[in-house]
């Protein structure tokens, strides 16, 4: 119980038609908790997942789950993980239930195991009132629902939820992270791919950033956001006296956007109180002041900009 | 646990895994009653369409075994081309679960691999057995009257259903191995028609041009549709020098051929998204 809940190493994948959708990426999953594969459509996250749920063979590299071989030990791994993929990969001409307890049967339990198990799962994910219905007269978010309940009736010591919200509605979208959240809370490892960043910031208790089919990034929200740069002080001041504020903000390194003034703020509310400090000096009284931090989305353009700058060189 | 042990075990797991999957697919085909119903009047219909436009043309050309009507040697045909017609299912099954990733769930479960295709090609198996059966009935309610005993009649079903089954297979490598839902039609059309037009199911081949005769008498769905007719009609039914039961053995043995080539392949096709 000691090994990493999914260890990958220098994994690489390309396709028939050249597309190298993984590059070496290596990856370390420790047990327990939400991990989110961040990155834009095409950086590789479903390959990864794909090759970890055992559908697709990489060309080089070690994949672990669990401990066990993707590849060597395959039959071993899909005891042991859960799929629900972007396509809520459900039957429409079954119920919900009927659905389930399919699946579980095709996980081993036997016909009595997989129909009490299957009535636990829809009370747990809340659809045992539909539970008798036929998929087809489901809505997104419920299918999204049904597909989950279906990887979680073999008891998945990991379970990979490719792009879980993509295209669900906001309501339905906070269903989703709830549930997940449960999940993770009884010891299930997850890891998910989104290329929502609220979604791994809400969600997540670590990140990887991945580009090209290479890892550019990896960490907690919080280290992440760290690493990209500092807080940012926010002043709106009245038009006349932007010029008078600049000056007076020199030794802060102030830039002008627009009608605004943008401070870098390395020491957060220090920061902002010796700028309150200098602009008081100088008699000029802001109209709005906001300190935030950096959100995901600038680590996230920082990185993939970065990244694709990179290669648009190395390709010329 | 001994190997043996191990491989018992290995073949109680497939079989259960296939009969869940065959439910499933079962299932699937009594959950849209307008796809049910209308694939079961589709090949009466057929049936009677070939009976009353051909029937009162070819009435003198019948050999003495039809006594004297159509409808005797219509029907042995038209079961053997209801058999091949019955397995197109499987080609559009297994290509829209894998459309909707449900293939994808399955390689992603600790479950027998085979099961998927087995469950797919049995569930046809038991819509054919139901949809041949009642292509009979309506047949011989207007008529249809078998000439070599029951015996010959229920083997005349079951070599049908064997042949069907078989072009379950072929159509299960078709619809896996064709990525594009409109070229999948025409792939199966070009199966299904030339080989059953192409053949004894509706006209004996002595009058087609020798070319032509020299392929439809040696094709499967011929095979097929001797094989019917001997057993429903006798020996009298079946082209010079051919007796019942090779027929009958000649086509289980296409069948087994059908079996031996397109089953491997479909399964290579299965595995292929691995690379």
């Amino acid at each position: 119980m000691n090994d990493p809940a999914i260890a990958v190493d220098g994994l690489t994948k390309q396709f028939r038609g050249g597309t190298r959708a993984l590059d070496g990426l290596s990856l370390r999953v420790s047990r327990g908790g939400i991990y989110a594969l961040l990155g834009p459509n095409g950086a590789g996250k479903t390959t990864l997942i794909r090759i970890l749920a055992t559908l697709l063979r990489p060309d080089g590299g070690t994949a672990l789950v669990a401990g066990h071989d993707v590849v060597a030990e395959a039959g071993r791994v899909r005891q042991l993980i859960g799929l629900a993929g972007q396509f809520a990969a459900v039957d429409d001409h079954l119920t919900g239930r009927e659905n389930i307890t399919m699946i579980g049967r095709l996980y081993g339990l036997t016909r009595r195991a997989a129909t009490s198990r299957a009535a636990e799962i829809l009370t747990r994910i809340g659809l045992d009132t539909a539970a008798d219905r036929q998929v087809k007269t489901y809505s997104g978010g419920m299918r999204r629902r049904i597909d989950l309940a279906a990887s979680l009736i073999g008891r998945p010591q990991v379970l990979f939820l490719d792009e879980p919200t993509t295209g669900v509605d906001p309501a339905s979208r906070h269903d989703l992270w709830s549930l997940v959240r449960d999940l993770a809370a009884d010891g299930t490892t997850v890891l998910l791919t989104t290329q929502y960043l609220d979604e791994a910031d809400q969600l997540a208790d670590r990140i990887a950033v991945i580009d090209h089919g290479r890892l550019l990034t990896e960490g907690t929200a919080t280290e992440l956001k760290d690493r990209t740069g500092a807080a940012v002080v926010e002043l709106d001041l009245p038009p006349h006296q932007l010029d008078a504020a600049m000056t007076a903000l020199q030794p802060l390194a102030p830039r002008r956007d627009r009608d605004r003034i943008l401070l870098p703020a390395p020491d957060g509310p220090l920061t902002l109180r010796h700028a309150m400090g200098l602009l008081d000096q100088a008699d000029l009284t802001p109209t709005d002041i906001a300190l935030h931090g950096p959100t995901l989305d600038d680590v996230f353009l920082a990185l993939t900009r970065h990244n694709t700058s990179r290669s648009a060189r190395s390709t010329a | 646990m001994s190997a043996a042990a191990a491989y018992a075990l290995g073949i109680s797991r497939a079989a259960i895994h296939t009969g869940v999957i065959t439910r499933r697919n079962l299932l699937a085909n009594l959950r849209l009653p307008d796809v049910l119903i209308l694939s079961t009047i589709q090949p009466v219909v057929f049936m009677l369409m070939f009976l009353y436009v051909f029937g009162g043309a070819i009435q003198t050309a019948l050999p003495p075994a039809a006594h004297g009507q159509y409808i005797n040697w219509l029907i042995p045909g038209i079961l053997a081309q209801s058999a091949v017609f019955g397995s197109a299912p499987a080609a559009y099954g297994l290509h829209n679960d894998r459309t909707n990733g449900i293939l994808d769930r399955f390689r992603s479960l600790p479950m027998a691999r085979s099961a998927a295709l087995t469950g797919r090609t049995l569930a046809d198996l038991i819509r054919n057995t139901a949809i041949l059966g009642l292509q009979l009935a309506v047949g011989i309610t207007l008529g249809f009257r078998w000439h070599n005993g029951l015996t010959g009649l229920l083997s005349a079903l079951g070599v049908a259903l064997i042949f069907g089954f078989a072009c379950s297979w072929l159509m299960a490598y078709l619809g896996l191995a064709v990525r594009n839902s409109e070229a999948i039609q025409a792939a199966i059309y070009m199966v299904v028609f030339p080989m059953t037009l192409t053949s004894s199911v509706f006209l004996p081949t002595q009058t087609m041009p020798g070319w032509l005769q020299a392929f439809a008498e040696h094709q499967p769905v011929t095979a097929a549709a001797n094989a019917l007719r001997g057993l429903t009609l006798g020996q009298g039914a079946l082209p010079a020098g051919h007796t019942v039961t090779a027929d009958a053995l000649l086509a289980i043995a296409w069948a087994a051929g059908i079996c031996a080539v397109f089953a491997p392949l479909a399964v290579r096709e299965l595995r292929r998204g691995l690379d």
